[in-house]
Order: structure tokens, then C-alpha cells, then sequence
């Protein structure tokens, strides 16, 4: 919080230097009322003003609220309401404010699923999610500190436990690279849930666990065929072969249009427990379980409710 | 200007500082010619409570010191032991930790951690020690993409740094663990500070900051800390005065990207592959005249390093009065650095309309 205040105090400083060629010019024009187009243009410039003189605020994990709010998720937002028309469902489950962890599942080839999830929670609940990438996120340039900029971190126990202890809504898909890269054949189904691990943190944190389906990501590339030596060349987990992609090259990588329906369910409350639960491996692997059918479940559901997955 | 320890040695050595409590009476500040050592010297100086303050290095100080005594010794000798002891020090201010690659490695390994052992081996050794106090560096967490995003000070990295002071800075680290198990009745503050910035230092990452045009790594940005010259002398002469034993991280509230400060000093930077800004920062090694940049600076400003500093905050029960981004704004500012035509020109262009909202 004291940052805050440093650097407000900075950046009036440098204020000091310009403001006058501005005072200037306001007192020479009788300002009109501006209309919406010319208070769209102002802030536009206002925006870009602040990108270049570096008068916006991180946080210790790198995220730039005013660069997501303004680059990162109208992008996404684009997606979200014309491509995959995403719909919403058991926002009352997402908290308004505190801690909370919420737990998806992942699938799509490409994580498209968490930048949708992150808008859904944005627009519809307000907040800024924090999701937990994976270490291969945060080797790749550019991709490492957009992630981070947009609010993003490396999927570990420290970091999780930290947004959680500072209130923030963090996201997690313990099935990593498992769900995301999953064959086609297999959409759908849940595969393991990493190690447990979040559910160690939320009991630490004593926040609650939010499950969350999401239908829609699996049809987005279907992965028909994996080229494993191609992956091994390049490093990545898997080399997807999809309908499209490499077929059509880059033209392969547009998603296919599939309707999402993202569905929040009841939280599952860690208060019964107490922070000494978190170091008992037997309960841990339980309620890891636990969570995992009732995601399992809310896939089942949602998958029925959302009918046809293109129209 | 080295004035011999043992003539004032006897007036000094009756005055039963061992029953008074836990403040300093006789302090050494090792690294004293170079600008931390001579700053914390400064600062104890001021302290009444503090009989003396004796000073070493193996060159003379560049500014007069006031009632520091220098004592021109290599602390990587022995004769460390004999100034310590027939000064009777009870408290020993280790900063001589070379963080700028000035000569060749093997000298600058040896600098530090030589020296912090036979300074060590001096301490273990003399009865008068009470307390320790050693500058040490966040770059011991290293710096890497699999590492999570905040140290704090129980934290060990996934890399351990492998190069440079950073190495040195933890096997230093390790020697003091060693002495303080042997010699448990020492009181052993360790710092590791994040970078220094501020009107008065001059460093890789100052030299860095002042290139023409700034080079950065391409598709990283880095997530910064720094911590102010007023501040990080603050928190040593704090060590020395109070007792606080163990492990502190020092850096300034806040972070700042590598971008983002670039853009508050409007310094103009061109993106390069990581590969030919390490060609780069080997060829400033062989050029005199050319800002070097060594492998561990060039990982830092790749990916960068938090730490946190709620023990310290606690312990001290005090903030560091310049946040990070204060402090690069005091270092840009005393430097001269800060150009503002993309702003006023960006101003120009669009009639000030973005200087509104």
C-alpha cells in the first residue's frame, strides 16, 4: 500500500514538468460539452499517455490491471460473446470479495479455456482472476510476461497460497497438460488431478473451493493425432493434429466456433477442516476426490444443458 | 591516512563496554573506500554511543572519513585477526562484497569469498565479538522462470546461481552459518539487499540504466526491485545499533517493470535475442570503455526477482522510505537521465487531450 503512495508522489513530479503546455492550451479553448466519440478519443490518448511515461502500477506478480482491462480483455471479449457466445452460469457461487480458489477443468489444445474463464469472471462478477500457468508458460518470450501482466502466475504452492492470503480469486486446472492436451476421444472426461496440491493450499488458506465446468473449450481443436517426435524437437508437450491444423497452416489455428457454457457450482467450504488437515495426506487425496466428481458431474450437466456444441 | 590501531589502543580498552547493554562500541566496517562502506562509517560516526569505528580496505578512502580510523589491511590475510583483536571490536560490518565485475573473476572470487573467510576465522576467534553484520545480496535467489514470483527468506531457488557474485554471495552466506553454529553466543544479522540505486551509487546496473540507448532482452520484462542508498544505509546502521539476529530481505515497497522504468526515465531501449545481448555483455567485458553486463545481470533483467520484505518491515517495525519506484525515480533524477520529448511531442500531437483524463 505504501508503494501507492511513493508513487503517486513520483508521478507528480514528473507531471510538474508538462502541465503547463496543457494549462495552456485548456485555458486558450472554452471547452464544449465533449461528446462521446471525442471522451472515447481523450481517454484513448490518456491511456496511451500513461504506457509512455510508465505511469501505471504492477503488482510483485507482475500484473498490470490497466494493460489487461484495456488490451488483454477486450480481445478476449471479442471471442467470448461473438465466436464462442459463452454463457454463464452459478455466478451467485463467486464470492464478492476474499480469498477463493476456484478449480476447473482443462481442455482445448490451446488454454483458450482460462483467458474465457478470466473474462467471465471479470465481466460478470467484477474481479480480476488470478489464474496458475504452467512453468512452460513462463520460459516462452512474450508469452511469460503477458501472462503475468494479465494478472497470471507460475502454478506453485507459494504463489497460490500468497494471492490467496491477500483475498484474491485464483484459478487453477489441476489436470495441466494431461486435460488441456487430451485427445479428442476423451472429451470431456476429467484426468487426474495433478497431485492434489490445491486443495493442501485452499485448507492452509482456509478459502474456499469453487468447482467449475467448462463445455465448449474441448471442440475448439479437436486433437485428432499427436506428433510426438515434432513435440520432442520443439519442446512442447504434445504436437496436436487437428482438423485443421497443420493442414491449413496458420489459418488451422482459428478456433472452430463452438458454443461454451461456463458453469460455477456450489463452494466446497474448507472451514470444516483445520489447517493441520492440509499435512494428512489421506484427507487431501479425499477431498481432492471430492472435488473432482462433483466437476466430473457439472460437466455431465452442463454438457446435456448445452445441447448441440456448434449452433 | 592509516593510522596505526595500536596507538589509541590503550586509552580505549578500559572502559567496560562489556557490562553496558547490547549497543556497539568498537565497530569495524570492512569495504570502508567504497561508497556503502564509507556511507554506513558516516552514518556510526553520528552515533555518540559508539566509541569507535575503525575502517578497512585495501586502498585508501576516495573521501576524508571523519573519526573513522582507516586501517589499510587485505582482509583476505591474516593480519585481519590482529586488528581485530588488539582492537578489542566487538562488532564487525561486513561489506565488501564485489558485486561489479572490475577485474577478472578468479581476483573477484577471491576478494569475496576469501576474504569473508579469513575475516570469519578472525571473528571465530576473538572473545570481544558480539555481532555480526554482513551485506549479502537478493541475487542468491538467483533468477529463473520456474522459480515462484516472491522470495521470502526461507525460500530456496529452483537454480541456485551459478556465476558471479551471486555464487560468491551464497557460499558467503554459507561461511557466516558456519560461524554462527560454532559461535552461538554471536549475534549474526545477514542482508541480502536488491539492488542499489540512488544519486550516489555507481554500479553495473547505474551503468546499465545509462546507455545510450538501452538494451533489453526480447519477449521478457522483467519484474524489478530496488532499494535506496538512504534506506539500505538505514537498515545496516539499524543492524549495528539494535540487535536484530538473522536473515533479512532489503528492498524498496513495490516493483517495477524493466519497460515500465524505462518509460518513467524516457530512456529510449531496442529489444534484443538473449543471445547477442550476452555477446554484447562479454565483448563490454574486454572493452574498458564499454557498460559490461555480466551473465547474472543479464538473467535478472531477463526474468527478473521479487523479494519480500515483511520480516524485515516487522522486525524493524520501519518501511523503507523510498518504495522502488521512488528510488529509480531519485537515481534518474540526480543522474539527469529523464527525457521528456516522446511525452511533450506525444503531448504536441495530440493537443494535450491525453493529459486530461
Amino acid at each position: 500500500m505504501d508503494a501507492h503512495g511513493s508513487f503517486a508522489s513520483a508521478g507528480t513530479g514528473k507531471d510538474a514538468d508538462v502541465i503547463p503546455i496543457n494549462v495552456g492550451r485548456h485555458a486558450a479553448t472554452p471547452e464544449p460539452e465533449p461528446s462521446d466519440l471525442e471522451r472515447r478519443i481523450a481517454s484513448g490518448l490518456a491511456f496511451l499517455r500513461r504506457r509512455l511515461t510508465g505511469e501505471y502500477e504492477v503488482d510483485e506478480f507482475g500484473f498490470d490491471p490497466e494493460f489487461n482491462s484495456t488490451l488483454v480483455l477486450p480481445i478476449a471479449r471479442a471471442l467470448y460473446e461473438h465466436w464462442f457466445r459463452v454463457e454463464v452460469h452459478g455466478l451467485k457461487n463467486l464470492p464478492a470479495d476474499g480469498g477463493a480458489l476456484i478449480v476447473a477443468n482443462h481442455s482445448g489444445t490451446l488454454p483458450l479455456d482460462g483467458l474465457m474463464l478470466q473474462v467471465g469472471v471479470h465481466d460478470n462478477a467484477g474481479r480480476d482472476l488470478r489464474l496458475l500457468g504452467a512453468d512452460l508458460i513462463y520460459q516462452v518470450p512474450m508469452l511469460g510476461h503477458l501472462s503475468r501482466k494479465s494478472g497470471h502466475t507460475l502454478a506453485c504452492q507459494a504463489d497460490a497460497a500468497r494471492l490467496l492470503d491477500k483475498g484474491e480469486l485464483v484459478g487453477v486446472f489441476p489436470e495441466g497438460f494431461k486435460g488441456v492436451g487430451k485427445p479428442f476421444h476423451d472429451r470431456y472426461k476429467l484426468q487426474r488431478f495433478g497431485r492434489g496440491g490445491f486443495v493442501g493450499t485452499a485448507l492452509r488458506a482456509q478459502t474456499p473451493v469453487i468447482p467449475c465446468a467448462i463445455v465448449g473449450a474441448e471442440e475448439i481443436y479437436p486433437k485428432i493425432a499427436d506428433l510426438r517426435p515434432l513435440a520432442r524437437l520443439f519442446g512442447f508437450p504434445y504436437f496436436p493434429i487437428t482438423p485443421t491444423f497443420p493442414l491449413f497452416g496458420l489459418f488451422g489455428l482459428i478456433p472452430l466456433p463452438s458454443k461454451w457454457v461456463i458453469q460455477f457450482g456450489e463452494p466446497v467450504p474448507m472451514g470444516d477442516y483445520d489447517a493441520a488437515a492440509a499435512d494428512d495426506p489421506i484427507t487431501l487425496f479425499n477431498l481432492t476426490d471430492h472435488v473432482r466428481e462433483i466437476i466430473q458431474q457439472m460437466l455431465y450437466d452442463t454438457l446435456l444443458k448445452r445441447g448441440p456444441a456448434f449452433f | 591516512m592509516g593510522r596505526t590501531i595500536s596507538a589509541r589502543d590503550d586509552s580505549g580498552a578500559e572502559s567496560g563496554r562489556n557490562a553496558s547493554g547490547s549497543t556497539a562500541h568498537v565497530v569495524l566496517v570492512t569495504g570502508v573506500s567504497r561508497f556503502l562502506g564509507a556511507r554506513v562509517a558516516t552514518a556510526l560516526e553520528a552515533d555518540p554511543r559508539i566509541e569507535r569505528v575503525i575502517g578497512v580496505d585495501t586502498v585508501p578512502p576516495g573521501t576524508p572519513l571523519g573519526r573513522t580510523e582507516f586501517v589499510r589491511v587485505d582482509i583476505r590475510t591474516p593480519s585481519i585477526a590482529k586488528v581485530i583483536a588488539s582492537a578489542d571490536v566487538d562488532t564487525v560490518v561486513h561489506l565488501n562484497l564485489v558485486t561489479a565485475p572490475a577485474g577478472p573473476r578468479p581476483k573477484m572470487k577471491e576478494l569475496n569469498v576469501i576474504g569473508t573467510m579469513q575475516l570469519l576465522a578472525a571473528c571465530q576467534r576473538s572473545p570481544d565479538m558480539r555481532k555480526l553484520v554482513v551485506r549479502s545480496s537478493a541475487a542468491v535467489y538467483g533468477a529463473s522462470p520456474r522459480d515462484h514470483a516472491v522470495f521470502s527468506e526461507m525460500d530456496e531457488p529452483v537454480e541456485a546461481p551459478s556465476s558471479g557474485y551471486a555464487k560468491d554471495a551464497v557460499e558467503i552466506e554459507g561461511y557466516v552459518r558456519g560461524l554462527k553454529r560454532r559461535r552461538s553466543d554471536l549475534k549474526v544479522s545477514v542482508l541480502r539487499f536488491a539492488s542499489f540505486l540512488g544519486p550516489g551509487v555507481d554500479s553495473p546496473l547505474t551503468r546499465y540504466f545509462r546507455m545510450p540507448v538501452v538494451p533489453t532482452v526480447l519477449g521478457f520484462d522483467p519484474r524489478l526491485q530496488f532499494v535506496h542508498e538512504d534506506d539500505g544505509i538505514e537498515v545496516l546502521r539499524r543492524m549495528i545499533v539494535e540487535d536484530h539476529p538473522g536473515t533479512y530481505n532489503v528492498a524498496g515497497d513495490g516493483v517495477l517493470l524493466l519497460s515500465q522504468a524505462l518509460r518513467r526515465a524516457g530512456r529510449p531501449s531496442v529489444p534484443m535475442p538473449a543471445a547477442t545481448l550476452s555477446a554484447l555483455g562479454d565483448a563490454g567485458r574486454r572493452l574498458p570503455s564499454m557498460s559490461a553486463f555480466s551473465p547474472e545481470l543479464l538473467r535478472w533483467l531477463t526474468y527478473g526477482r521479487v523479494v519480500d520484505t515483511a520480516r524485515l518491515v516487522k522486525e524493524l517495525a520501519w518501511r523503507p522510505k523510498y518504495g522502488s519506484e521512488a528510488a529509480f525515480g531519485e537515481f534518474v533524477q540526480a543522474q539527469g537521465l529523464s527525457r521528456r520529448i516522446p511525452v511533450e511531442l506525444f503531448d504536441r500531437l495530440t493537443g494535450g487531450l491525453g493529459n486530461s483524463g
